[in-house]
């Protein structure tokens, strides 16, 4: 099943797939948020949640920040969790495996900043979680140099 | 047999252990690391022990697992999901059970490695706490106290390694030199198990 772009009403009306960008600081995770956000603007963004930094404001990760956004941009169809290395990595990976994150969620492997643009893009044109994942995924394949 | 109790005090006595080692463990995290696994590890048992006190599980399996649910959304660097997923999965092949053999630990806490090899993907030999929980959890069928030798010896033997796994694999060779602070810690809580059971021994 597919929801792309030209699917017209039936799309409009379906839920899109929740974004959550987990990085060791909140600032980064709310810049790189509002970036994608940015970026994907011109019709309805799909929700995009942060959960950056401890949380006490320190460097690191929480794992109830992660899950309260998960919860946060989750509207049943799936939710793209992106996260930027070490701790972020691995306590996404155990939130997925205890079952302590909405049914659908999925660690996508992508690079932090370039594939939450391309995961918030797909999302908002209404495209479901396999595709936001695949999306995401390819952007580690742009070469820069 | 090991009832909640043994458990409940195993958590304990290695929360006292980190207590005592943070600074050493921090330092250790200094050259390889970002400086902060002693207070990580610090904040994340002191609150297993909050938790364990506040809700006392009367199973062995449900002690285990509530300080890995804990550790993994109080410690907030990556040995809050590793030590979390070592003691949950631990917890869970115990199951409800009121009493454990020590062979149902043993085994269990072959899985607990287990999963913590699968979440961080680390190999032996990569300078992680692997290298102390695999040779410590080998040596459990010998006796707890060589465990907890085997499992420090383990992680004396990460100093000439290269890290392959974490920030401080990204030192490359310049990695090499430094004891490992997740193998040191690991050896603390199989050193905390120890002591534990024969405490256990003396009692009875």
């Amino acid at each position: 099943m597919t929801a792309g772009r030209g699917d017209g009403d039936a799309a409009a009306q379906q839920a899109l797939v929740g974004v959550v960008l987990v990085s060791h600081s909140a600032q980064v995770a709310e810049s790189v948020a509002e970036l994608a956000r940015g970026l994907a603007a011109g019709g309805p963004v799909a929700p995009v949640a942060a959960a950056g930094g401890t949380s006490a404001g320190g460097l690191g990760t929480s794992a109830e920040l992660v899950v309260a956004a998960a919860r946060e941009v989750d509207r049943g169809a799936g939710v793209a969790l992106l996260a930027d290395l070490g701790s972020s990595v691995l306590t996404v990976k155990a939130l997925l495996l205890e079952d302590e994150l909405p049914p659908g969620s999925r660690l996508v492997d992508a690079p932090f900043v370039e594939g939450a643009v391309a995961a918030v893009v797909a999302a908002s044109a209404g495209a479901p979680l396999a595709q936001v994942a695949e999306a995401a995924a390819e952007a580690y394949a742009y070469r820069k140099a | 047999m090991r009832d909640a109790e043994f458990f409940r005090s195993w958590m304990a006595a290695t929360a006292a252990a980190v207590e005592r080692e943070a600074d050493r463990l921090t330092e250790l995290d200094s050259p390889i690391g970002d400086a902060d696994h002693g207070s990580n590890l610090l904040r994340g048992f002191t609150a297993v022990r909050t938790a364990l006190d506040a809700e006392t599980p009367a199973a062995p399996g449900a002690v285990l697992q509530l300080a890995g649910r804990t550790l993994i959304s109080t410690v907030g660097g990556a040995s809050g999901p590793l030590y979390g997923m070592l003691l949950r999965r631990t917890g869970k092949e115990l199951g409800e059970a009121s009493e454990v053999s020590d062979a149902e630990l043993r085994e269990a806490l072959d899985k607990g490695v287990g999963a913590v090899a699968q979440l961080g993907g680390a190999a032996p030999g990569d300078k992680t706490m692997l290298d102390a929980l695999l040779p410590g959890v080998a040596a459990l069928g010998t006796s707890y106290r060589a465990a907890a030798q085997a499992a420090q010896d383990g992680a004396l033997a990460t100093v000439p390694m290269q890290a392959r796994k974490g920030r401080a694999s990204y030192l490359g060779e310049r990695s090499i030199g430094h004891q490992d602070p997740g193998a040191t810690s690991s050896a603390l809580l199989l050193g905390a198990l120890a002591d534990v059971a024969e405490r256990a021994e003396g009692a009875r």
